[in-house]
C-alpha cells in the first residue's frame, strides 16, 4: 500500500514515533504523517489536509480520542477516514463506545508490530 | 489482557494483585522495550532513582501507579522504546516513561476482573528529583522491584480507597 498519508494523535511524542514505526514495519508507504498531541489539534489537521488513516490514543488532555471520533464525522475532509484507536484503555466498554462513536479498529496497548500490521491492513485494503 | 483475572473487590482478589502488577510491568518491558525485566535476588538501595512517574486512578479503585527510577535508566528506556541512541533518546526520557507507566497502569487494570470500566487514568504526571514527599490518604501499598539492564525500578500502587 503506497503513498498513505497518515495522522497520528497521542500526547506521547514518543508513542507516536513508534505507532509511525510500527505503520512502517507494516508495510505501508507513509507519504505524509501529521501529528497532534489531542483531539482538538487533530480536528485542525483534518480541517486542512486529506489524510488516508487515522490512528488515535483515547486518554489525552484537552479533548479525548471518543470525543474526536464522534466530532470527525462532522469534518467534510475525513469522510470515510478509517480511525484505528491505539489505548491504554482495554476494556469491553471502551471497544463498544470506540466502534459505536465511528472508530474502524481497536489496539490495546502495550502492542507489537504484528498487532498493528493485522488491524490496519485488512481496514485500508477494504477502503480501496 | 482479559478482565477474567483477579477481582476488584474481594480480599482474595487482592492478594493476586502484586503478581498482576509484575505481569503488567513485565509485558510492556518486553512488548514496547524490547527488554526483558529481571528480579533482584538481593535487592540493591533505592539510591538514585530520581526520575518517578505517576499515573492517577479514579473510581472503583482510586489510587496511583507509581514507576521510578534513575535518570540513567529512563533514558535507557527512551533508547530502547524509540530504536535510537541513549544521547538521541535522552530529552525524550520523560514522555518515555510517562508513557510506560500509562502502559502499565492500563494494563493492570484491564487485567483486573471490573475494573476495565470502572476506573478511570489520569494522564502521567513526571516528577525530576528524590528529595520530595508523597502526602496521601493511602490505606495500601504494594510494591514491586526490577532490575533493568542491572539497574533497580520500582512499581507501586498506593491505594487510597
Amino acid at each position: 500500500m503506497d503513498n498513505i498519508r497518515a495522522l497520528i494523535v497521542d500526547d506521547s511524542s514518543v508513542m507516536r514515533k513508534i505507532v509511525e514505526r510500527s505503520l512502517r514495519q507494516a508495510g505501508l508507504s507513509l507519504s505524509q504523517v501529521l501529528e497532534a498531541g489531542n483531539g482538538a489539534e487533530a480536528l485542525a489537521a483534518v480541517q486542512n489536509n486529506q489524510v488516508d488513516l487515522i490512528l488515535c490514543d483515547i486518554n489525552m488532555p484537552v479533548m479525548d480520542g471518543l470525543e474526536f471520533v464522534k466530532q470527525l464525522s462532522a469534518v467534510n475532509n475525513a469522510k470515510g477516514v478509517p480511525v484505528v484507536m491505539i489505548t491504554t484503555e482495554g476494556s469491553e466498554g471502551h471497544v463498544v463506545q470506540a466502534l459505536s462513536a465511528g472508530a474502524r479498529g481497536y489496539i490495546r496497548k502495550p502492542f507489537t508490530p504484528d498487532q498493528v500490521k493485522e488491524h490496519v491492513l485488512p481496514i485500508l485494503a477494504g477502503k480501496q | 489482557m482479559n478482565t477474567s483475572g483477579p477481582s476488584l473487590t474481594s480480599a482474595a482478589g487482592r492478594d493476586c494483585w502484586l503478581p498482576t502488577m509484575q505481569l503488567s510491568m513485565r509485558e510492556v518491558f518486553e512488548l514496547m522495550l524490547g527488554c526483558p525485566l529481571d528480579t533482584p535476588t538481593d535487592p540493591p538501595p533505592e539510591e538514585g532513582l530520581d526520575i518517578t512517574s505517576m499515573v492517577g486512578l479514579a473510581g472503583q479503585l482510586c489510587g496511583i501507579l507509581s514507576l521510578r527510577c534513575s535518570a540513567r535508566s529512563a533514558a535507557r528506556m527512551a533508547s530502547r522504546m524509540l530504536g535510537v541512541d541513549v544521547e538521541k533518546a535522552g530529552p525524550e526520557m520523560w514522555d518515555a516513561v510517562g508513557e510506560i507507566c500509562n502502559m502499565v497502569a492500563g494494563n493492570f487494570k484491564n487485567k483486573i476482573s471490573g475494573m476495565g470500566d470502572g476506573c478511570m487514568l489520569s494522564v502521567p504526571t513526571v516528577i525530576t528529583g528524590a528529595d520530595y514527599s508523597v502526602h496521601s490518604m493511602v490505606n495500601e501499598n504494594i510494591r514491586a522491584i526490577f532490575l533493568f539492564e542491572g539497574e533497580l525500578v520500582v512499581l507501586s500502587l498506593e491505594i487510597h480507597s
